[in-house]
Formats: C-alpha cells, structure tokens, sequence
C-alpha cells in the first residue's frame, strides 16, 4: 500500500533555525570572523579551494564557517557557487619556474642551484601540543634576511641537461574541461590531473600510499616540491595582449621514478606530477604518485590490476562532491522502495513457512 | 602569444599592479587622486572565473587546475579614452577604480596618475614581494659535511 507523504515544512524550518544557533555556538564566546578563518585557518581555506576547484580565500574561509568546519560540505557550497559564475576565458598556463617561492625542497639533489628552502613547515615540529597557543600572545617576527630575487630554476631542468629523465612534450591546444563535458574514458593525462588536482585529499593518499606500499610499485623520488606564489595570465580580448589578473599560492611536485627504455630508445627516468592550488604537499605529492601509476599505459608497462593504475577506479571515485552526495542520498526517503522489499520478503516468508507445513504433513 | 613591446608593455604592467593590488591599499590611493574624471560606464563591473591551467611536469601539455575569481568593468572618459579593469577576486568598486584608473593612464594626466597611484602600487607589491623572499631565504639550508670516521 502507497501512502502519498507531504509536510515537514515545519520541521525543517526549525531544523534549520537550531543549526544556525549551534553553528553560532556559545554567545558567550567570541564569534569567529571570516577574516580570522581566511588569516588564521589558512590550510583549511586552501583546502576547500583545491577540491571546490575555485581560487577565492574570502569564499572558501566564508564556506567553512557556514559548513561549521565540515570541509566537504564547504567544498559543496563552493562548488554550487562557481556553477553561478560565468567563465571569462582560460587563463595563459602557468609558468611555474617563475614562482616567488615559499619553499622549495628536493629529496634528490643535495646542492640544488637555489638552495633546500624550507618556509613555513610542519616537518621539523616536535608534534607536542603547544598550549601557549592556547592563551594568547604575541608572535615573534619571522626573521629575514636579504635575498636575491631572481627565478628559481626547475630541479629537473638539471637532470634533462643529460636526457636522463622523459620530456614532457609540449602542447599548447586548449585542454579538454571536466567541468564541462561529463568524464569519458579512456581518459588524456591533461583530464586525469584535473580530476586529480580536485579529487578528495584522503582518497588520493590512500591511492599514493597504496603504490607505496606495492600495488603498482613505481618507487617515487620527490625531484622537487615547491610551493609560493605565481602570476596568472589572462589574454584580453579588448586588450589584444596578455595581462596579470591576479597572482595564487600554489604547491608542484615533480617525482623522478624508474626507467623505461626501449631496443631504440636508452633507459630514462619517469615523471609524476602534482599541482595544487595553494599550501598543499600532502596532497600535491600524492597526486604526483597516483599521476605516475595511472600513466602505465602510455609508459609501456604491465597492468598488475593494482586500483591505483585503473584509472576507472580512481577517477570516478576521487569526487567527494559525487561521492557524499550519493552516499549520503540513502539518508533520505525511499519509504516507496522500501515498501516493496517489505511486501517481497513477507511473501518470500509466507511461501517459506507454507513449504514447511507441506513437509510436515 | 604576447606582445609586449611598448607602447603595450607599460600598460601590461599597471593593468597588472592594479589586478593584484589589495583594495584598500587602491582604495586609499584613489582618495588621494583629484576628482574622479566624468566617465560613462561601458561594462558595469562583472564577477566571473578564469579557468587557470597548468603544464603537465611544468613543460608539458595543458591542463585545466581550477578557477579562480575576476571581476572585470570598462569606461569611458568624456574625453573618449577607455579603460578595462580586470582584478582577481569580487570586489566591484576595486574593478571599477581600475578601469577608470587604466582610462587615466591614457590621458594627459598620465604623469599624475603614475606618480600618485602605480608608482606606490609597485613599490608595495615588491616590497610585499621582498619581504616573503627574506623569510624564506632565512630557511634556507646551509649544509656542512660532517668528519667521516674513515677520513681521519
């Protein structure tokens, strides 16, 4: 039997008015500004920006504090805003040996021409909470001291000198947009790290740990890992030339991993690449493995059936906006669907329990 | 791709600064000019996104990264002149500050516009620029090889 249902208007009003009062938290605390989120949050912010796939720290930090910190559903919010925005054009691409760099390290060459910069990391912490952070105080100044200010070079650019890593062949035509044309398979690289610069940060570590730990081993070398800031270049129609419009953070990895040769070709190092909009290595560095071990095709080698090369499996679940909007969708009504397996499994008992009766005279 | 030769190229470069300047900073700048020049405005100013891209290991082929936000606005000066602002971000009044700023550069006013409004936007950006460098450049790492055991 079907029961037609309508209502919860009221409940859902209300609903909505006790979210906006637990969002807000304690009156007797402070509110949180969505500057403070921008300045002080800044990892969270430049998270939502890469998955939301928009650059706008006042957006994403105002996302999070409606998402109340849920970051996915502040990469929902941001997501549904950009869809409202109408596209001025494609951007000149970014030339990342012209970056302002923050840091800039290489596990493989010690004396890298420009030097191991570490900026502003986490990586020589102690991992101790600190509660000074927990009264307030003053920051002391970060020191400073004077610099040349010229570009830094590519780590790589050392190593091809000698042709021992693959080039990457140039090509300026205009790269096919995920945003635009639903994901078709087999997929061109340019697609894949699209899809991967705005996949879920934890699903691709997990993919990268996973090539790590030797599903589709291809031992990575991180070359190089930098991160500051980049000018982006709009070509303006009314201009007729290319001007700055505006300038991002981001973070690159470049990974140098095993040989492939061939009976014309001598053996020559590999390439993973990751890019990330803003402060990001966790991510940019496992984007760089999942890149490398979703190329094996074009590389030559064999699939072993590791999920990190099938690039079905890591496509069409990077997504966390696809992927909690369809899990979380069996949250909602399916009082129809569910009627029927009622009715199914009543009479699935029914004929049982006749059987059995059978049996017993 | 990009034409930089003048007379281009000086106006590439304060299209630029005022795309990246912070809008207070061009705010307080622009009190400081005379009197907004009479204008009709083309292009009210408009929010949208650049699709920014990337090159696969740096060199190679395109790819599309993501959008960022741009507000863009055009004038025209009653004298005939235009200007076209394009900033990053969705600040409308930034953009149209901008553009008028652009049609003045084309103007007699020219010298006064530079001396008051860009000169000072350049100055900021590098500094900003030097001061991000210095921090950085105190991170850097300086190594010293160690004694080997076998070596002494």
């Amino acid at each position: 039997m079907y029961v037609a249902v309508k209502g919860g208007e009221r409940a859902i009003d209300n609903a909505h008015a006790w979210l906006a009062e637990e969002r807000r938290g304690d009156t007797a605390i402070a509110e949180i500004s969505v500057a403070q989120i921008r300045e002080q949050l800044t990892l969270a912010v430049n998270r939502v920006m890469a998955e939301g796939s928009l650059f706008d720290p006042d957006l994403a930090a105002l996302a999070i504090k409606q998402a109340r910190g849920d970051l996915i559903e502040a990469i929902f919010l941001i997501r549904a805003y950009r869809t409202t925005l109408p596209r001025f054009g494609g951007a000149v691409p970014i030339a990342t040996d012209n970056m302002t760099c923050d840091r800039r390290v290489s596990a493989t060459f010690k004396d890298a021409p420009g030097g191991q910069i570490l900026g502003p990391t986490f990586d020589y912490t102690h991992r101790l909470l600190d509660f000074k952070l927990a009264a307030e105080g003053e920051v002391p100044d970060a020191t400073e001291v004077l610099t040349r200010q010229d570009a830094t070079p590519h780590i790589m650019d050392f190593l091809n000198r000698e042709d021992l890593v693959q080039t990457e062949p140039f090509d300026d035509t205009h790269p096919p947009d995920l945003t635009r044309a639903p994901l078709e398979l087999p997929a061109t690289r340019a697609l894949r790290l699209q899809s991967l610069a705005r996949g879920d940060e934890g699903f691709i570590l997990g993919m990268a740990y996973s090539t790590q730990r030797g599903y589709a081993r291809n031992h990575a070398f991180v070359a190089e890992l930098r991160i500051g800031i980049v000018p982006v270049e709009l070509e303006i129609p009314e201009l007729g030339f290319a001007v700055e419009i505006g300038e991002i953070q981001i973070t690159e990895c470049e990974t140098v991993n095993q040989f492939k040769g061939s009976k014309t070709e001598p053996p020559q190092f590999t390439r993973g690449y990751g890019l990330v909009f803003g402060m990001s290595e966790r991510k940019a560095i496992s984007m760089a493995l999942v890149d490398r071990a979703l190329r094996w095709k074009e590389l030559g080698e064999d699939f072993v059936g590791a999920p990190a090369q099938d690039e079905e499996f890591v496509l069409y679940h990077a997504d966390n906006i696809q992927a909690t909007g369809f899990l979380e969708h069996i949250k909602l009504p399916h009082y129809v669907d569910f009627q029927s397996e009622l009715e199914l499994i009543r009479k699935l008992r029914r004929e049982a329990a006749a059987e059995t009766q059978e049996a017993a005279q | 791709m990009v034409n930089s030769t003048p007379p281009h190229s000086d106006r590439k470069v304060w299209i630029s600064l005022l795309a990246k300047a912070s809008s207070s900073h061009l705010s307080e700048l622009w009190a400081t000019y005379d009197e907004p020049p009479e204008h009709s405005v083309l292009r009210a100013p408009e929010v949208g996104s650049v699709m920014v891209r990337g090159r696969t290991g740096a060199t190679g082929a395109a790819f599309n990264l993501g959008e960022m936000t741009v507000t863009r606005c055009s004038v025209q000066l009653a004298s005939g002149e235009t200007g076209h602002g394009y900033i990053q971000g969705r600040d409308k009044k930034k953009a149209l500050q901008a553009a008028m700023i652009d049609a003045l550069l084309q103007t007699a006013a020219a010298p006064q516009v530079q001396r008051k409004i860009v000169d000072p936007l350049q100055a900021r950006h590098e500094e900003k620029r030097a001061r991000r460098s210095a921090k950085a450049a105190a991170t850097k790492v300086d190594f010293f090889t160690m004694v080997r055991g076998e070596d002494t």
